[in-house]
């Protein structure tokens, strides 16, 4: 990527493109795993919600950074290097426990991220935000539900779920971090400010946590580095699953 | 009132067309030979999950990722309709999966053929969506009401399958030559068991002349199998793909396409639990099931504690 001239915000949406494109690969690595029927559907209706919503934020990327890049070009031509979603949403399903917890920390983000965009003063992504934000609700009320089952359901599900918090919640500093990127859009309104999402994510977290019977992890450990491309070793692998057949055929239309 | 009396009203009840329910009296063998076959349909839209999703995570344009999630997302949704008609039968959906996973129930054939290209996930849509919808559509007619309706919303579904599988299959046809290739390769591997997902033939098929007589099934497997050749044929002309049958053509003086004989030990082979992917799909299924045991116990706990609170608090 040629970073000098692209325009921040460009880079802003395409940071939200890949975490919904990647979130979105792994729920749908669920299907026909789930614990059962109804749970398959559920999470392949998260990721189809998750996945409009990247496609949406690919093509007003394109928009913003004036490349004409198509939305597949985004996702099976770019490299490793050059995909800036956080380390959260790449992490492996685990049982279902991690990607309940993965959903519910990260819905929760969402959630509040895309609040704020909906007073963007880029209405493109202000009506991308307002529709995905009633999409995101429900996305957090299913990971709030199964938390609270989990959590308070068996010793086996209470064990599971605390051991998920633990293995994901250092993923979670990176969510709320500022650079030159979140500087400058903040700084024209086009986003809101990461950190200041950070009081009412912990409280809505908490409160589930709570109710759920599971404590806060405390970690000192604060992984980063999604944001500038530097990613966890599981995510080369899924990336090359998902690009080996459009990579085989250049040109090809499918 | 008197058997006989029931049985008499129940046959004419099938005779005039009427939809059995689930209340209404009904004889035994009719109540065993539903749970049979809409078990065996329930499995086989659960167990069809596989091949297809088999190539979600490596679809190679966001726009057919997703079409296919949603697809196979449909298919698990007629599982559902499909177990709680089932249901009305008085058999619950655990009891069936545990027949499933002992080998005591069935699911078609079909899916036990591997997806070895992403062409496979346009030849599923377009033939074996197709053969399906060409045994589904007389089913919404079939004398059991929820069944009848559940294949209602059902059909209305594949139809959209099978034009996706069809369009998908087109892009490739009339694609690059490599895409062209990988098209009719994978017609070559799921025409015949698409023509075989429709039964055996009627010489040999069991259960086809009583379900005739109770109005389950309203077609032969022989009927049903000449009217998807006569529907699929001319669409694989607009494909610009060769089906592996040399005898396929039309016959005007039957008004129908003529084609080959299947192979019949291969579906007895299949069905007999030897098909290239028989093993891998059942242990599939039961590793799911048995890995979110946890989870459905977890989830019975919560309210079983959440419910008795409710109670006290009463
Ligand atoms: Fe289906
Ligand atoms: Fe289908």
């Amino acid at each position: 990527m040629t970073a000098v001239a692209v325009d921040p915000a460009a880079v802003y949406t395409l940071r939200h493109a890949d975490d919904c494109l990647v979130l979105s690969h792994r729920l749908a690595q669920w299907s026909s795993r789930a614990p059962s029927l109804e749970e398959d559907v559920a999470l392949t209706n998260i990721a189809l919600d998750l996945l409009g919503q990247a496609r949406a934020l690919y093509t007003r990327t394109s928009e913003l950074d004036r490349t004409g890049r198509s939305e597949d070009d985004h996702v099976f031509q770019r490299d490793e290097r050059d995909f800036v979603n956080c380390l959260l949403v790449e992490q492996e399903n685990g049982d279902f426990a991690v990607t309940v917890a993965r959903q519910l920390l990260f819905s929760t983000y969402q959630l509040e991220t895309w609040r704020a965009l909906g007073g963007s003063t880029d209405r493109q992504v202000a009506a991308i935000a307002a529709k995905a934000v009633k999409e995101v609700t429900y996305h957090l009320d299913h990971a709030t539900q199964w938390t609270l089952r989990l959590g308070d359901g068996t010793a086996e599900s209470h064990e599971r779920m605390r051991a998920a918090l633990e293995r994901l919640w250092p993923y979670t500093a990176e969510l709320f971090e500022t650079d030159a990127v979140t500087d400058d859009v903040v700084a024209r309104g086009v986003a809101g400010d990461p950190q200041r999402l950070r009081a009412a994510w912990d409280s809505s977290v908490d409160q589930v946590l709570r109710e759920a019977t599971l404590e806060r992890p405390s970690t000192s450990w604060t992984p980063t580095g999604g944001r500038r491309g530097l990613h966890t070793e599981c995510f080369g692998y899924m990336l090359a699953e998902m690009q080996h057949l459009h990579r085989a055929h250049p040109g090809a239309r499918w | 009132m008197d058997p006989v009396d029931l049985e008499v009203e129940f046959n004419g009840l099938v005779e005039a067309d009427q939809r059995i329910e689930p209340r209404d009296w009904m004889p035994d063998g009719y109540r065993r030979n539903l749970i049979r076959q809409i078990a065996q349909h329930a499995h086989s839209e659960i167990i069809g999950m596989q091949p297809e999703g088999n190539w979600i995570t490596r679809a190679p344009s966001l726009r057919r990722k997703a079409i296919l999630m949603a697809k196979v997302q449909d298919e698990a949704g007629h599982g559902l309709y499909l177990y709680c008609a089932a249901e009305t039968l008085g058999v619950d959906r655990a009891e069936l999966i545990d027949q499933l996973h002992a080998g005591r129930q069935k699911y078609s054939s079909v899916f036990n053929y591997p997806t070895l290209t992403w062409a496979d996930v346009g030849a599923i849509g377009w033939l074996v969506d197709g053969a399906a919808i060409t045994n589904q559509i007389p089913l919404c007619r079939c004398s059991y009401g929820p069944y009848a309706r559940a294949m209602v919303r059902v059909c209305k579904e594949e139809s959209f399958h099978q034009r996706q599988g069809f369009e998908s299959l087109y892009a490739l046809s009339h694609g690059t030559p490599e895409q062209h290739a990988m098209a009719q390769d994978a017609v070559d591997r799921w025409w015949w068991p698409s023509l075989m997902l429709l039964g055996p033939s009627d010489a040999e098929s069991t259960h086809t002349s009583q379900s005739m007589a109770w109005r389950i099934k309203r077609f032969t497997n022989d009927e049903l199998r000449q009217r998807f050749v006569d529907m699929v044929a001319p669409q694989a002309d607009v494909l610009e793909l060769t089906p592996p049958d040399p005898e396929l053509r039309w016959n005007e003086a039957r008004g129908h396409y003529d084609f080959g004989e299947c192979d019949w030990d291969e579906l007895r082979r299949v069905v007999g639990g030897d098909g290239p992917c028989n093993r891998q799909r059942l242990a599939h299924h039961v590793s799911a099931h048995e890995e979110g045991a946890w989870v459905r116990e977890a989830a019975a706990a919560y309210a079983a504690k959440h419910s008795a609170v409710g109670v006290v608090a009463a």
